[in-house]
């Protein structure tokens, strides 16, 4: 095993065995989320049709505000007794770091989304008229597309005062088309009446886009002091 | 170069006066919009100009990561200043054109859209550089400024997408323009990108010196004893 | 513990007019200096005199202003990582593992064998078995493990900022005298502290810093 999977999937066990362990952020992360699906449910209550065509919408803009609560505790840890230092310090490159950091939060956010996907449905009466199946990917694809460039601007925003106002300000304009793309590919199946495939290739785009992107430019803002 | 500011400065301003009097009277009054459509000659080349200064903005964020270069950084600060300046013209006559016109303040097409997210991120861009407290605010902002860039087709086409499934009116609408219009379009964009490098020329100058005058404050602080031991 | 030891003539260290500015503060004002290898440098000063800056960018944690740092020979601080370890006031370690975890992570990161991580540990005189979080320690046992950390990949330049502050007596000699050990096999050591009683008669030179400068460099502490 090469060393950067090595460091990668080290990190990544880590991280998750401190989430593990401590148990107190998923906790409090998973009752925000509940709670911000039943004020949305209060907040837009429509008949089952006109539910359906705007569910897309809630969904996502609820999965994003979620998201962004998570994605503000990314680095948290590391900023606690300098611990990045010793990283930066290490002879260790600055990629398996992100994707670490990255694929951490991607399983965090599942986690949110699988507990609030199912109440939505719930409290919605939803039924996709589409290949339902498709859901899957658009899911996946969206959440990476949010986390990839999420934790990227976590890490910008430790350079900056008013750290947790400056992640959703830098990642909300940069992640319009991938917004939008999730939003329209769920309603898409949700109304079976388009399909879905030409915003499922652009999320895929987009994913690989800043995938990349990321990964070039981490090193970087990782040793901007 | 302190000789040739006010120079330009009347330039631009007298090219800036024909350039209006050209949209106000020589340029014909059109068919069904009326006068209300001459501010069409305001709002393109507002677009144009931002776009041009947003493109500088990327192009000089990329020199800095590259050469880090304190220029290249004065610029990509400046390009997106003004840029930003032009844009919100542009997002101001967008909605004061189309009320008049065709009854809606706002509607989600093309350029329009583009332009709204456009000006977002590059707002995001100047606060991050307000806000950043670190010794590299260069170095972070052209990373953000390459991020913003690498978006910007993709917003583009998602939103073209959307267009064509949900179509809507075109604020400015599209089809061709009579080559009188044409004409004093270019002239107005000519006088405005006059005028944006004189903005641009004087925010340089400006940060320029502010850079200096910070500087030498630095230095005046490293050679002193510290009085407070 | 063997080491491979630079030759006599080449100093460890070569700092040329270091300047280091935040802002309009000028942390570093100026420094030269050479720091000959498989020495103990004791660096005192008072507060603001720049001494976990200057750390800090022997670490290659923060960058100079202006001027220039050559370690072991060569001014490509990136190609050296392997040779430093860095030790600070924040214990640099994860709260909610245990020791030998926190080793274990850290020795993944260097490449290193989960072995070494139970004999370092040792060394500093703890139990690598112990399974409490390091949020649980004494502060003494904290730094020791602190140290351990440092020592992981047997760095030929020690960078120590203030290693023994609310260290016990206890830990704090033990430490003292493994970094002695250390620095008669060969290691050179850059230790920040207030507590130079400590260190009297083991450190080979004292440098004292004030307000971004080394003002003086001797081989005792003046009375």
């Amino acid at each position: 095993m090469s060393s950067f999977t090595a460091i990668t999937l080290t990190t990544l066990a880590k991280d998750l065995r401190l989430e593990w362990r401590s148990k107190d952020a998923i906790n409090s992360m998973l009752f925000f989320a509940l709670l911000v699906v039943v004020i949305f449910s209060f907040s837009f209550d429509p008949t089952a049709e006109e539910s359906r065509r705007i569910a897309g919408g809630l969904v996502w803009v609820a999965f994003l505000f979620a998201a962004v609560v998570a994605l503000n505790q990314t680095w948290a840890r590391e900023m606690r007794n300098a611990v990045l230092d010793a990283y930066r310090v290490s002879p260790a490159p600055a990629n398996p770091l992100f994707l670490a950091k990255a694929l951490g939060n991607f399983i965090f956010v599942s986690i949110l989304q699988a507990l609030m996907a199912p109440l939505f449905t719930v409290f919605y009466n939803l039924r996709p008229l589409g290949p339902a199946w498709q859901l899957l990917p658009v899911a996946m694809l969206g959440t990476w597309a949010l986390v990839v460039n999420g934790t990227f601007f976590a890490a910008m925003s430790l350079h900056t005062r008013s750290r947790e106002v400056m992640l959703p300000l830098l990642l909300f304009p940069i992640a319009i088309p991938a917004l939008l793309a999730m939003v329209q590919a769920t309603n898409a199946i949700l109304l079976g009446q388009d399909s879905a495939k030409f915003w499922i290739v652009l999320l895929v785009t987009y994913d690989l886009v800043f995938t990349i992107a990321c990964l070039l430019l981490f090193e970087t803002v990782l040793h901007a002091e | 170069m302190k000789k040739a500011f006010p120079i330009l400065a009347i330039l631009s301003a007298t090219f800036l006066a024909y350039a209006f009097y050209e949209a106000m009277f020589v340029a014909p009054r059109e068919q069904t919009m009326g006068n209300v459509q001459r501010i069409f000659y305001y709002h393109v080349p507002s677009a144009w100009t931002a776009f041009l200064l947003f493109a500088i903005n990327f192009g000089a964020s990329v020199v800095y990561l590259i050469r880090r270069n304190d220029k290249a950084d004065i610029l990509a600060l400046v390009s997106a200043e003004v840029g930003v300046v032009f844009c919100t013209v542009v997002l101001v006559t967008g909605p004061i054109w189309a009320r008049p016109v065709w009854g809606i303040w706002w509607t989600w097409d093309l350029r329009l859209t583009l332009t709204l997210v456009l000006w977002l991120i590059y707002v995001s861009y100047l606060l991050l550089r307000k806000f950043s407290v670190s010794g590299q605010t260069p170095t972070i902002a052209a990373v953000l400024s390459i991020l913003g860039a690498l978006d910007v087709p993709l917003v583009y086409f998602s939103i073209w997408f959307f267009r064509t499934q949900h179509p809507s009116p075109v604020i400015g609408g599209g089809g061709s323009i009579d080559p009188r219009m044409l004409h004093v379009l270019l002239i107005n964009w000519a006088a405005f990108l006059v005028f944006a490098s004189l903005l641009c020329w004087a925010r340089y100058r400006l940060e320029v010196l502010h850079r200096i005058n910070e500087e030498n404050l630095s230095l005046a602080a490293m050679l002193e004893e510290p009085r407070f031991r | 513990m063997s080491q491979t030891q630079s030759p006599a003539s080449l100093p460890a260290v070569v700092v040329a007019d270091l300047v280091k500015q935040f802002g309009r503060f000028a942390a570093l004002r100026g420094i030269n200096a050479e720091f000959a290898a498989g020495r103990l440098y004791t660096i005192i000063g008072g507060n603001g005199a720049g001494k976990t800056t200057l750390l800090r960018i022997l670490a290659g944690l923060a960058r100079p202003t202006r001027g220039t740092i050559s370690i072991l020979g060569t001014k490509n601080l990136n190609s050296i990582r392997r040779q430093i370890g860095y030790m600070a006031h924040p214990s640099l370690l994860y709260d909610e593992l245990s020791g030998m975890e926190n080793l274990r992570y850290f020795a993944k990161l260097y490449g290193i064998e989960d072995s070494r991580c139970a004999e370092i540990i040792c060394k500093v005189n703890l139990d690598p078995a112990l399974a409490r979080p390091i949020a649980q320690y004494s502060q003494g046992m904290r730094q020791r493990m602190s140290l351990a950390r440092t020592l992981l990949n047997d760095p030929q330049i020690l960078l120590l900022d203030e290693p023994f502050s609310n260290v016990d007596a206890q830990s704090a000699n033990l430490m003292v005298n493994l970094l002695s050990t250390l620095r008669n096999h060969g290691t050179t050591l850059f230790l920040v502290t207030h507590q130079v009683a400590l260190l009297d008669g083991i450190a080979d030179e004292f440098v004292a810093m004030e307000a971004g400068r080394i003002i003086s460099r001797t081989r005792e502490i003046n009375p």
